[in-house]
């Protein structure tokens, strides 16, 4: 059972089953706890060698125990995010922690990783449980729905979930070339229905000064 | 565990906080002024366009007066719901009611194009004057202080209405040969406190809780004239800029409205 302690700890309530967490992000706990580090992100020799070529690598244990254990990562603020069977898609540097019953993958994620400056390639988390993902400054959650789809900037982009299709968009003119851009080049163009999860704060993105 | 918010074009604010530190505003075929890089995501159809577009040249000439520091600021045009965020930094809105509000140039996120911005008289500072809202952005929030007072330079944020800032030295601790040796060698203890800016007269002063400095925006230099404080140090152009690619005239071509 997951829980924020304030707003960048995450608290984990254990009675006998595990969670997945980044290595070395456990702060504190009571009970009894064992820690072991998971190869390959737990995927199997398969998903390690993905991740490995992907340089989508994370480094993961596996929490097992019966009490409370906390996390928490360089103060970065915590959000939860419940799923349903449906499947979230995540920086692996942005994730935290998630239910051991969730499948993590990796998939591909086109031109947006290109323009954020992190890979080709993004964590997928799948199946019934919870997950905390980590922003710098708290995540605004956005619906998007069909008569409403969203524009987001790489930089600020962290998270979405639900059935969605993403396209890249630019705003390039020959202005941009003049040295007149306007900054906002590129975003991200979410269509169909889901939520997308984005930080109030950029991250430096090849696209950002253009 | 609590469920977050889920926001919608329909349940964001119009023109409020979203959180402390996310900002909405919302376009109703309507144009804002922004920092270049500042918008996090939109719903609708919203362009932003670099300043010196010939199409926006009218709103410039009456809301925008800084020629040369034009190229950091973009206006974002059209209608629909758009995110305003900074470094993860604290972000408020202030209205300004026919007033003036003299603000530090990286604090200053986005404002309205009922106000004009001009540069101030002091380097590395932004005025605006008129009615209108302005976004801006502090580390930690900002406290609102009467004259007389005076601030540490790092915390300060900036003025509204007319006090007369000034710098101020803490003479007794600084002057005398005791005084040199402890400024020059630190030996004897320097509390980082010796100097400040004073502000006297009726108004308001700004100040951000920490002393972290908000990265400076270059606001263009002044012409080279005498009598103009800052004018004609250095080269022409904004230090910190993206380097000009080849063929760029930069700062000519942005007087000249190309």
């Amino acid at each position: 059972m997951f829980r924020l302690q304030g707003s960048k700890v995450l608290a984990v309530d254990m009675t006998g089953d595990a969670v997945k967490a980044k290595n070395g992000s456990m702060v504190a706990y009571d009970g009894q706890m064992a820690f072991k580090k998971m190869t390959g992100g737990g995927e199997g020799l398969r998903g390690m060698v993905t991740r490995r070529l992907t340089g989508e690598q994370m480094t993961v244990m596996e929490v097992k125990g019966h009490g409370t254990c906390y996390f928490a990562d360089r103060a970065s603020e915590i959000n939860l995010v419940n799923l349903d069977g449906d499947k979230l898609y995540v920086e692996s540097s942005n994730l935290l922690a998630t239910d051991a019953g969730l499948r993590t993958g990796t998939t591909f994620t086109g031109l947006r990783g290109a323009s954020q400056g992190n890979g080709l390639f993004t964590t997928t988390i799948e199946g019934r449980g919870q997950a905390a993902i980590m922003s710098d400054g708290p995540a605004v959650v956005l619906r998007v729905s069909g008569q409403y789809p969203l524009s987001v900037d790489p930089g600020a982009y962290i998270a979405h979930q639900g059935n969605l299709r993403q396209s890249f968009q630019s705003g390039v003119t020959f202005r941009t070339f003049l040295g007149e851009g306007s900054g906002e080049a590129f975003q991200i163009r979410f269509e169909g229905e889901g939520l997308v999860y984005v930080q109030p704060s950029e991250r430096n993105t090849i696209g950002g000064d253009v | 565990m609590t469920a977050p918010v889920i926001f919608d074009p329909h349940s964001l604010p119009s023109d409020d906080n979203v959180n402390k530190y996310t900002f909405c505003v919302e376009l109703k075929s309507s144009q804002w002024f922004l920092q270049k890089g500042k918008m996090i995501a939109y719903y609708g159809r919203i362009e932003f366009n670099g300043i010196g577009h010939g199409r926006l040249d009218r709103l410039l000439r009456t809301s925008f007066h800084s020629p040369l520091h034009a190229g950091d600021w973009v206006v974002a045009d059209g209608s629909g719901k758009m995110l305003l965020a900074d470094r993860a930094f604290d972000v408020n809105s202030y209205d300004l009611d026919d007033g003036n509000l003299t603000i530090r140039s990286g604090n200053l996120l986005a404002y309205q194009p009922s106000l004009a911005l001009k540069q101030s008289i002091v380097p590395g500072f932004l005025t605006l004057i008129g009615t209108g809202k302005f976004v801006a952005a502090s580390n930690g929030p900002v406290v609102f202080m009467e004259p007389p007072i005076r601030v540490d330079p790092q915390a300060l944020v900036g003025w509204a209405d007319c006090p007369s800032p000034c710098h101020h030295y803490d003479h007794g601790y600084m002057t005398g040969v005791l005084g040199g040796i402890r400024s020059l060698t630190g030996l004897g203890g320097t509390s980082g406190e010796e100097h400040q800016f004073e502000f006297v007269g009726a108004g308001t002063v700004l100040l951000q809780s920490t002393e972290v400095l908000m990265a400076e925006q270059a606001t263009g230099q002044v012409a080279s004239e005498p009598g103009v404080p800052g004018g004609g140090q250095g080269a022409p152009g904004q230090a910190g800029a993206a380097p000009r690619l080849p063929g760029q005239l930069g700062d000519l071509q942005r007087r000249f409205g190309l």
